[in-house]
């Protein structure tokens, strides 16, 4: 079992209110990510789980206990830190079995877990080698390995794929979520890289200034953002925002600023309704913009000037001037188009965002 | 066209002759003030030269004769024992106050500096302020053990044998602190603090993470510093000369005020050297062996 429920959670700092008010129940064998640029309370939320930072107010439980005042090695749980904090001065061994041997496991036993998870993590030949002589990627092994020896309750990993470089940083993101898909155990893990937290999560919780903005599974936060920060931060390249004011002409509703004025789909119509001759944010992620054809006269388009040209390969993206605004576009890769090119795009009208200009949720 | 540069400039610009440029000033410093005396002092060791006698050759009768000498055997036993005791003690207390310093807490800055005072004042200043505080008639130790009720007459610190040695060791302690304590946090302050809340996870109790983490992890830097203290202590002259003069009837004498007070007191230059000169072979042996450990756990 491993069910973690977070209550009312709170952490404060001095006078910083570092975590607020955090609410949160987490299934038995779930992935948990939380994600937010730094200093969101992300990392401190998961401390306070650890049991290495106290909580100012509130309840964290597992598996129905409160743990509020247990120290971290009462609570069962096992946690991978960014720098690994692998023991220098033991060998692999010794640093997966420490945790056992301090918990006064047999030594038959101890061998039997260490060598398994070696075995599963592909470290059996380094066993005997002290940290300093792995590369990052097999550090970072060894400190699953560490964690995975205990069978803990709850795996916390705190930005654990960081000190990676890019392409490894893939690898083991696979085999973190084929090693969670094995072994089933509860998992919070805490990124500030949004491609981590949608390919890894079965939930993932968006904070920002301490403040959870968002919890849903990863297409939900994608398709269904709460809010601009929401919106912004998940996806890449980013969402397009423009401030827009909804205006009505003959039966229809119109969103326009200064270089853009465009029809909005009836779907988007309906929810603005009430806010004619007010100002709204726009948002409209670079996928689901085209190049404007015959067969999109019905479709919202607007005309754009092409600034920069950067080829992927899999696609092309096309940062644009768009009136006074800017905007990316990420479109075919057989398009042929240049810098200072005029072009006209088009929208998916379904798949068009609108925010509240002031509170900046979504309407 | 540049022109091209004068010979002896060129000549700077070979390696070999730049590296001896370079190591000139240190080896003319290290020769005047470190080599010169020594190999005198070898040299003033095998004669029987005193004060306004140039002396001759005779030997190793000046060896032979301290080997034999009641006084010298008293001073190696007690340099022994005054060593082993105040590094057992500085080291200790000097970690425990390295682990609290270590923490956070308000003005951690200022006591940090505070602590550090003991090492500052000079050493003879300070053990005078010992030395009255250890004075049979004014102590002011004996005037709280007094009023506490814990002494009724007056203890003679500095006139008994085992307490003037217990006395000079206290004082040493007090003086050394704050090396070890200094030193030994700035070790602790290069182990990463996650290494310890790894192992608080892991389910290592504090002291458990001290003797598996904070120890082994702080040995280098541990070994560092006693052997400084450990050579610094066994040649240590200040505090005895200060505070006993190697009295009471000779029996706090150490190697240094020993020599000192044969070689320059007496007039016995060459017996003097001898008995600097019997440090040396233990004091090289203390320093191979720790060098030795130094690097087997560095290489770790």
């Amino acid at each position: 079992m491993g069910q973690v429920v977070l209550k009312g959670i709170n952490k404060f700092y001095d006078s910083v209110h570092a975590v607020v008010d955090v609410n949160l129940q987490i299934r038995d064998k779930e992935f948990v990510v939380f994600v937010g640029p730094s200093g969101c309370g992300k990392t401190t939320t998961l401390r306070m789980i650890a049991g290495l930072e106290a909580i100012s107010s509130g309840d964290i439980s597992i598996d129905g206990n409160v743990v509020n005042d247990l120290a971290p090695m009462d609570r069962d749980i096992a946690m991978v830190f960014q720098n690994y904090a692998l023991y220098p001065h033991m060998s692999v061994y010794d640093n997966m079995a420490f945790g056992l041997k301090m918990r006064k496991f047999e030594k038959a036993e101890i061998d039997k877990r260490v060598r398994e998870a070696a075995d599963i993590l592909g470290i059996g030949d380094y066993l005997k080698r002290k940290p300093r002589q792995l590369s990052g990627g097999q550090r970072q092994r060894v400190a699953l390995g560490r964690a995975i020896v205990r069978h803990p309750r709850v795996f916390l990993f705190d930005e654990p794929l960081s000190n990676l470089d890019a392409k490894l940083r893939v690898q083991m993101r696979v085999e973190l979520k084929k090693l969670h898909l094995r072994l089933g155990t509860t998992a919070i893990y805490v990124t500030h890289d949004q491609v981590e937290a949608m390919t890894l999560g079965d939930r993932v919780v968006v904070m920002k200034d301490g403040l959870v903005q968002q919890v849903g599974e990863p297409l939900e936060l994608y398709n269904q953002p709460a809010n601009k920060f929401v919106a912004g931060f998940i996806g890449s390249p980013a969402m397009n925002f423009a401030n827009v004011t909804v205006t009505e002409a003959n039966g229809s509703l119109l969103a326009e600023n200064s270089g853009l004025r465009i029809k909005l789909p009836d779907e988007t119509a309906q929810r603005l309704r009430g806010h004619v001759g007010r100002e709204v944010t726009l948002g409209v992620r670079p996928e689901d913009l085209t190049v404007a054809g015959a067969a999109d006269a019905d479709r919202p388009c607007f005309d754009a000037v092409i600034e920069v040209v950067e080829q992927l390969g899999s696609e092309i993206l096309l940062d644009m001037k768009v009136g006074d605004g800017v905007m990316v576009a990420s479109i075919e890769p057989t398009v042929r188009v240049k810098v200072r090119d005029k072009l006209r795009l088009a929208m998916r009208p379904s798949r068009l965002h609108v925010f509240d200009a002031k509170t900046e949720t979504a309407i | 066209m540049p022109q091209a540069p004068r010979p002896r400039l060129r000549l700077l610009e070979d390696e070999r002759w730049l590296a001896l440029v370079l190591l000139v000033p240190t080896m003319v410093l290290l020769g005047m003030f470190i080599a010169y005396p020594f190999v005198r002092g070898i040299l003033l060791s095998v004669t029987n030269s005193r004060v306004g006698v140039p002396g001759e050759f005779v030997g190793l009768a000046n060896f032979y004769k301290i080997f034999n000498d009641g006084i010298f055997r008293t001073s190696v036993y007690n340099t022994f024992v005054y060593t082993g005791v105040t590094t057992v003690f500085k080291l200790s207390l000097g970690l425990w106050l390295a682990m609290l310093l270590n923490r956070n807490f308000r003005g951690k800055a200022f006591t940090r500096a505070f602590i550090l005072l003991p090492f500052i004042i000079p050493t003879v200043l300070s053990t005078f302020a010992w030395k009255w505080m250890f004075d049979p008639t004014f102590s002011v130790l004996n005037w709280l053990l007094y009023h506490f009720g814990l002494i009724t007459g007056r203890i003679n610190w500095l006139g008994d044998p085992d307490l003037a040695m217990i006395s000079i060791i206290i004082v040493n302690i007090w003086r050394g602190v704050p090396f070890f304590a200094i030193s030994l946090l700035a070790g602790l302050q290069t182990i990463s603090p996650e290494l310890n809340e790894a192992a608080a996870i892991d389910g290592a109790r504090p002291w458990q993470r001290f003797w598996h983490i904070t120890w082994p992890l702080l040995l280098p830097v541990t070994m560092v510093v006693v052997l400084f203290s450990v050579i610094q202590t066994f040649a240590d002259f200040q505090i005895v000369y200060v505070m006993t003069g190697g009295g009471p009837a000779n029996a706090t004498h150490l190697f240094a005020t020993y020599a000192y007070q044969i070689g320059i007191g007496t007039g016995l230059l060459s017996e003097g050297a001898a008995i600097s000169l019997a440090m040396f072979p233990i004091l090289f042996l203390v320093v191979i062996i720790q060098l030795l450990y130094i690097r087997r756990v560095e290489v770790r």
